[in-house]
């Protein structure tokens, strides 16, 4: 990635970032309409009644583990699967009946699917070549897809003379060559190793600019998503427990599921002794101190909380800092050095560990705690997020 | 290189002999110069060009030539079909019997499968008056019973090894089912139908049994011929035949195996 293209990408985000989106406009029509929809495997319900409106160039982000019943959600968005109940509308077309060769959605395997005995551009060409496109255009819109994915000198060669990469740039210009106004992506850059999945997530979401497509695209990733998505639907268990922006879902998850999921988190469990509109505080006994939290939340008095706070917003020193909020002693029982920052795990007086990250923002930084030495740790207090479920 | 211990050796050439020393015996007496086929009189060509003037042999060549071209086609057109709606269509109603039914020419006695077919056509005839008589017709519908057992196993194992969302991306591109057959699934199980029918050719030739039950006068196949003669006692004729037929099964055999490792190294590269 040069840094020309890094420029690129930020000016168009912050472009976007002007404009409204599309989701939080009232009114706005939804392109993708999911209603109520559940799928049963016998008695397993794999698709819990969900309901989920994705808008127009969206890049949607199915975040789950396996077995949520992400990848059954986009098998019936691509009519691999029939839901048992609910329907499924795309553009305003009811999808229920319409066989998947019908549909105006192509999907990007997670294995690719290539056609083990077509060439690249054969494999590319098959989806056109269904629709009795004249030859002449076939060939040259081939040729501007493979353009399109840097692969022009490649058109004859058989996928198994491809690296994983060029086998994955294929699968995207072969599910993108119909124009789909829908495309489904079943963890696009799960067989990638990390640096080639870091260059391919900036590729996918420029490609995604610039055809105007709307993506949905499942993975367990939770970096993928937070890099790709526009926005986030954290599913487990067959439903979505939250959808939201990344920055959103990351900074203000709505659950522990939620906060443990997608990055790591630090939960002290506690109950509730004072609850004011716009602040609540904790006595917990995890923590050993009373904690602050700057925003009110809608909670039964005594009731059991718990209180999020992520490793990178704790502050670790040596000397008691001046704030009296929000401040525990601990012993650091783990250092481990990561380059770009590193990780101290602290143990509390009672026990608990809590997981504190410190960016190396200069050299040698670790060394400046060593095993076995008191901590303090202290955070602000509208860094942490306070959970009731 | 490893060295190897005295003991796999001598296992190894032991098992060598045991399963070539007669056929190479066999290859050996049929460029026998001598009448008596026990007696070695020195090396010539007279008993095949014997062979090539017999021409009860080579009739029966030809029938079962013929036999075994067509048998094979029709095993591979009826077993493909068979192996596809057994490994593609799920569970359904009387799955477990016709995969029995499929596969029990593979494990009944040959004698059986012949004397079944043989009461079957006698009814048949007495009924509708169809198959009129046995012949080489007969033989053709017996031996495709039982060859499409064969290819229907093939055909099976290598559909299970298929990767399934191949035709779901197929189908994702706008390819109908019928299409998408044509299109992804038999140019992907071409070789397996390949070696399906080279192993059908070589089995409707090589086969006696079920032939001597199902065929009728003046179609002897070449087995049944060889066999009538050898009750009169060895000829070096027949060793000479012998030798042909083994030489046109082992290229058959060789050509299956060929195509079953070139398949199974395209599914590997899939990966």
């Amino acid at each position: 990635m040069t840094s020309s293209q890094l420029n690129e990408l930020s000016t168009s985000t912050v472009a976007n970032s002007t404009e409204v989106p599309l989701w939080k406009q009232d009114g706005a029509e939804p392109f993708l309409k999911i209603e109520n929809v559940t799928k049963m495997f016998g008695e397993f319900t794999a698709v819990d009644n969900i309901s989920l409106d994705i808008y127009k160039n969206e890049l949607f982000c199915l975040l789950g583990g396996s077995g949520s019943g992400k990848s059954t959600l986009l098998r019936i968005l691509a009519g691999f699967e029939s839901a048992t109940s609910g329907r499924i509308i795309i553009d305003g077309v009811d999808m229920a009946g319409i066989q998947p060769w019908k549909r105006p959605v192509n999907m990007m395997f997670q294995s690719y699917a290539l056609f083990p005995h077509l060439s690249v551009a054969d494999n590319v060409a098959f989806g056109l070549r269904r629709e009795g496109v004249a030859r002449s255009e076939v060939k040259q819109r081939v040729a501007q897809m493979l353009d399109m994915v840097q692969l022009s000198a490649l058109g004859k060669r058989k996928p198994n003379q491809l690296s994983g990469g060029q086998r994955q740039r294929v699968a995207l210009a072969r599910s993108l060559i119909k124009r789909p106004k829908l495309l489904l992506l079943d963890e696009p850059l799960g067989a990638l190793d990390k640096k080639l999945r870091e260059e391919t997530q900036f590729e996918l979401i420029n490609i995604q600019e610039e055809l105007g497509v709307t993506f949905v695209v499942v993975t367990h990733d939770q970096e993928e998503a937070m890099t790709l998505a526009t926005r986030i639907g954290v599913m487990s268990n067959g439903v979505i427990v939250q959808t939201a922006e990344p920055h959103v879902v990351y900074e203000y998850p709505n659950s522990r599921f939620v906060a443990e999921f997608v990055g790591s988190v630090n939960l002290f469990e506690g109950k509730v002794v004072e609850d004011l509109p716009d602040s609540v505080r904790i006595r917990s006994k995890e923590a050993g101190v009373e904690l602050f939290v700057n925003h009110g939340i809608s909670c039964a008095p005594n009731q059991t909380v718990h209180m999020a706070i992520r490793p990178e917003k704790i502050k670790i020193s040596r000397n008691r800092p001046e704030q009296t909020e929000n401040c525990i002693q601990g012993i650091i029982e783990d250092i481990a050095y990561m380059g770009s920052l590193s990780v101290f795990k602290v143990r509390l007086a009672n026990g608990k560990d809590v997981r504190v990250t410190q960016p190396n923002f200069v050299r040698d930084m670790g060394a400046r705690f060593t095993w076995h030495e008191q901590v303090y740790l202290s955070w602000d207090m509208d860094s942490s997020v306070v959970l009731t479920s | 290189m490893k060295r190897r211990s005295l003991f796999l050796t001598i296992t190894a050439s032991m098992g060598f002999v045991f399963l070539y020393a007669p056929i190479i015996a066999l290859i050996v007496y049929s460029f026998n110069k001598s009448k008596l086929v026990t007696v070695w009189g020195g090396w010539s060509l007279k008993w095949y060009s014997e062979l090539f003037k017999n021409q009860q042999i080579i009739d029966a060549a030809l029938v079962s030539l013929k036999i075994a071209l067509v048998s094979a086609s029709l095993a591979v057109v009826l077993g493909t079909m068979a192996g596809f709606v057994l490994s593609r269509m799920g569970r359904f109603r009387g799955k477990m019997i016709l995969s029995g039914w499929i596969t029990a020419p593979l494990i009944m006695p040959e004698v059986i499968t012949g004397l079944s077919l043989l009461l079957l056509f006698v009814a048949m005839e007495g009924m509708f008056g169809w198959p009129a008589g046995r012949g080489t017709g007969t033989v053709i519908i017996a031996h495709t019973t039982f060859c499409m057992a064969y290819v229907a196993v093939i055909v099976q194992s290598r559909l299970a090894s298929m990767d399934e969302t191949l035709e779901e991306a197929a189908m994702d591109l706008g390819a109908k089912p019928s299409t998408l057959f044509f299109l992804v699934t038999l140019p992907l199980i071409a070789p397996a139908l390949i070696s399906g029918w080279l192993l059908s050719f070589t089995l409707s030739l090589d086969d006696l049994v079920i032939a001597s039950f199902v065929s009728g006068p003046g179609n002897s196949t070449l087995p049944m011929v060889i066999f009538s003669k050898v009750r009169l006692g060895v000829t070096p004729e027949v060793n000479a035949l012998a030798t042909i037929m083994i030489a046109i099964v082992a290229i058959g055999v060789l050509a299956a195996m060929y195509q079953m490792r070139r398949q199974t190294k395209l599914s590997s590269n899939q990966e």
